[in-house]
């Protein structure tokens, strides 16, 4: 490092915290409706109930993680808000669809008892949207880094408001951001099943997903190499680059190997390293900018006094939060 | 349609929609611990029912809030990104601290609806009640962004952008303390009307119905007060508005033209091309007198700006009357039970009262979206207020009556299923209730 970190810096780095938090928490809850969906075997209803009972008590306080990403990104860097928000209008307008519909679907389904058909039709919608909203993320964030975002010099509709997210670069880190949320849920749901047979079911799943998300980063690099270059010197050329990918690595042979040998607890510590390793990078391939290539994050900055007051306003929220959060995970889910 | 009108119209249903819920979120915990808490202190397992009745109806009514909400967030800047560019920074720490409040509020939510047998019940209550208050100061800092909105402080204007930017100066705009105060009442009113009216249903032909009778009392304890004393609230809300924004209260009052001691008008028809107000009944010096407390006061009209800095005005003027009068009607019905319980009456002799709460019982929610009409449609054509128009702010993003479109059914059709789902789960009686328990048995049970 050449320089000390900035303010701006520093939130930039607070925003992809909680990005993180969204991506471990709130994604594992998508990821546990990608498995509702492809629920099998003999044990399917067991399946889908052991998903609906981890997902039920903290689905609410882990969406709230994306809406502390938006609300620190709106107004510490507002011109990066701005920008997002209109280029990615269509897959954002998509993917909050895919939010409502999830979360009003999950929750009608376990009001709606007594009806077993009609609670059939809203898990169906539940896992649907489950599946469909991550896959928009990932097209939004694959579209901010491969610095298709800004406006500038565009004309006409497609070229503004389709081009810069409807590549195969960014539909690949779609079906990663999926493959991603799946693995993570299944690992999870290993140390949540009560009974072995449970526990083998969600093993098997973990390790497909383990094998989709090989398969799902190798092409997004591929086409990152093709569509993306910005992105592709980031993540190869830069550093740090080596030795991140190095830990990401260590971290899935980690997941996989714990997977294997059914220690589930030690599976999902590597699991939640290697998904936000995974985040980190993606962030640092874009440093210093936050809409590459013509917004950095000293340019598209608030005011001192608001990114102070902020940082204040984040110090007093984690001081009273994290202690709230350990208390919900100690009350409703197993170490 | 525009896209301007289209972005304004998906920005209405998602606010008119979410409000419901936002609503329910700060008033329903509040109902919910004292019914606990009445259970823990008599031993009576109605009122256990009732907070696990209410909890149901919490909980399905907060999900559909939880996502309306983000839906909410990131409308700011699909629809208006011209907007947030400009106002982020000013204006998005109440907005930060909103998210923290929301945060504590999920979590806690989650270990009261989910908690039940897994927490002391102590604990059980004191999550109940950080639910409450997280909720309650949610809404405060949501409305503090509005306020900014309507009187907008903490910045200077220089070559059309904002400079010297003071984001508290921001939060303790002038409008600030009365709109959150007339809007924390609106919620505990609202909620407390709309319970104590289902359960006076129920009561009207099974008035000795133990469960129902003990509802009616916990609702209308919240209800009944915050409806008496909202009036004063929105006095002050009104002489804001009288100070801040002068257009906004000659639409709101239908004042065409400056005038010396003008009139109240009660209801009538603002008619934009002719410049008057038809067919109201008129009070004379009354508007000088309620928004400057000086019948001689002058008020500004509509004629004081140019047309095109004009309000929809029988848009504000009718949903200004509606509210008015429907929230007078909530502080008379509300300052009945409250006399009747004061003395020490049982309220379900009083059928009179029970048909009018039952009447009364969508009034505050009706006030509240008529309420925000007044609010943001008087506040046009500016986003904020005489700083940026509203056009000005909107996306450059064609086409936009297909989202509105689509928010629109998807709301309609989630309106539909709650209402459905609320039927089943909280609406029809207890079977069991009818057999009271007896009130005077102390001993907690269970747990």
């Amino acid at each position: 490092m050449t320089h000390s970190l900035t303010r701006p810096d520093v939130l930039a780095g607070l925003i992809v915290v909680a990005l993180n938090g969204y991506v471990l928490l709130g994604g594992a809850d998508f990821g546990g409706g990608v498995w509702d969906l492809l629920a099998s075997g003999p044990r399917r209803d067991r399946q889908r109930a052991l998903i609906a009972e981890a997902i039920g008590p903290i689905w609410e306080a882990n969406h709230v993680w994306l809406i502390i990403v938006i609300v620190l990104l709106f107004t510490c860097f507002p011109p990066a808000f701005a920008e997002l928000a209109t280029t990615l209008h269509i897959p954002l307008t998509l993917m909050l669809i895919g939010i409502v519909l999830r979360g009003s679907a999950f929750t009608f389904r376990a009001y709606h008892n007594g009806d077993s058909a009609t609670q059939l039709r809203w898990g169906r919608v539940f896992a649907i949207a489950s599946s469909v909203t991550p896959v928009l993320l990932g097209v939004c964030v694959g579209a901010l880094a491969s610095g298709a975002v800004p406006r500038a010099g565009k004309t006409g509709f497609t070229a503004v408001f389709v081009a810069p997210w409807l590549t195969p670069f960014c539909l690949g880190a779609g079906a990663l951001t999926l493959a991603l949320f799946a693995f993570l849920a299944a690992v999870y749901l290993t140390v949540e099943a009560r009974d072995v047979a449970l526990q083998e079911d969600f093993r098997r799943r973990a390790l497909g997903a383990a094998l989709a998300v090989f398969v799902a980063a190798a092409g997004t690099l591929a086409a990152a190499l093709r569509g993306a270059p910005l992105t592709a010197r980031g993540l190869t050329a830069m550093p740090w680059a080596l030795p991140l990918h190095v830990a990401t690595g260590a971290a899935a042979v980690a997941a996989i190997g714990a997977l294997w040998a059914r220690r589930y607890g030690l599976a999902r510590l590597a699991a939640g390293a290697q998904v936000s390793l995974i985040v980190w990078g993606w962030a640092l391939a874009l440093y210093p900018y936050i809409v590459p290539p013509t917004l950095t994050i000293a340019g598209a900055a608030a005011p001192e006094v608001t990114l102070t007051l902020v940082l204040w306003a984040v110090a007093g929220g984690a001081l009273a939060l994290f202690p709230s959060l350990v208390y919900l995970f100690r009350i409703f889910k197993r170490s | 349609m525009t896209d301007l009108l289209a972005a304004r119209l998906q920005m209405a249903v998602s606010l008119a929609f979410h409000i419901v819920f936002a609503v329910v979120g700060i008033g329903m915990p509040v109902l919910m611990i004292l019914a606990e808490r009445r259970w823990h202190r008599t031993g009576d397992r109605l009122f256990l029912e009732l907070a696990h009745r209410w909890a149901r109806g919490t909980a399905i009514l907060f999900a559909v809030g939880a996502v309306s909400g983000t839906v909410l967030s990131f409308e700011l800047g699909l629809l208006w990104p011209r907007f947030m560019e400009r106002a982020g920074a000013i204006i998005g720490m109440p907005f930060s601290l909103e998210g923290f409040a929301f945060f504590t509020e999920a979590i806690f939510l989650g270990v009261y609806l989910y908690g039940w047998d897994r927490v002391s019940p102590r604990a059980h209550l004191a999550a109940g009640g950080l639910v409450a208050v997280s909720g309650g100061l949610s809404g405060i800092f949501v409305v503090i962004a509005n306020a900014w909105m309507n009187a907008p402080t903490g910045f200077d204007l220089v070559d059309g952008r904002p400079v010297n930017i003071d984001p508290i100066a921001a939060m303790l705009n002038p409008a600030a303390f009365a709109q959150t105060l007339h809007m924390t009442l609106a919620a505990y009113a609202a909620t407390g009307f709309i319970v104590a009216g289902i359960h006076a249903l129920h009561l009207l032909p099974d008035p000795r119905n133990a469960f129902h009778r003990r509802a009616l009392a916990v609702a209308l304890l919240v209800g009944a007060p915050a409806a008496l004393v909202q009036p004063l609230s929105g006095d002050l809300c009104g002489r804001v508005v009288a100070r801040r924004q002068p257009a906004k209260l000659a639409a709101m009052e239908g004042q065409f033209r400056t005038e010396v001691g003008a009139p109240l008008r009660i209801g009538g028809w603002p008619d934009e091309r002719a410049g008057e107000t038809r067919y109201a009944i008129e009070i004379p010096k009354g508007l000088s007198l309620l928004a400057f407390h000086d019948p001689g006061a002058t008020v500004k009209g509509l004629d004081a700006f140019p047309r095109r800095d004009w309000p929809p005005v029988a848009v504000v003027h009718v949903a200004f009357q509606v509210m008015v009068g429907l929230g007078s009607v909530m502080a008379l019905v509300g300052a009945w039970a409250l006399a009747l319980m004061a003395c020490g009456r049982d309220l379900t002799t009083h059928r009179w009262l029970l048909r009018a709460l039952v009447v009364a019982a969508p009034m505050g929610f009706l006030c509240i979206e008529a309420g925000w009409t007044v609010t943001e449609v008087g506040r046009q054509p500016w986003v904020i207020y005489e700083v940026l128009r509203t056009a000005d702010a909107v996306t450059p993003m064609p086409g936009l009556v297909v989202p509105f479109t689509i928010f629109t059914l998807l709301y309609c059709f989630l309106g539909l299923i709650v209402v459905w789902l609320l039927y089943r789960q909280v609406l029809k009686s207890p079977a069991a209730a009818a057999e009271a328990m007896p009130v005077g048995a102390r001993s907690r049970e269970g747990v």
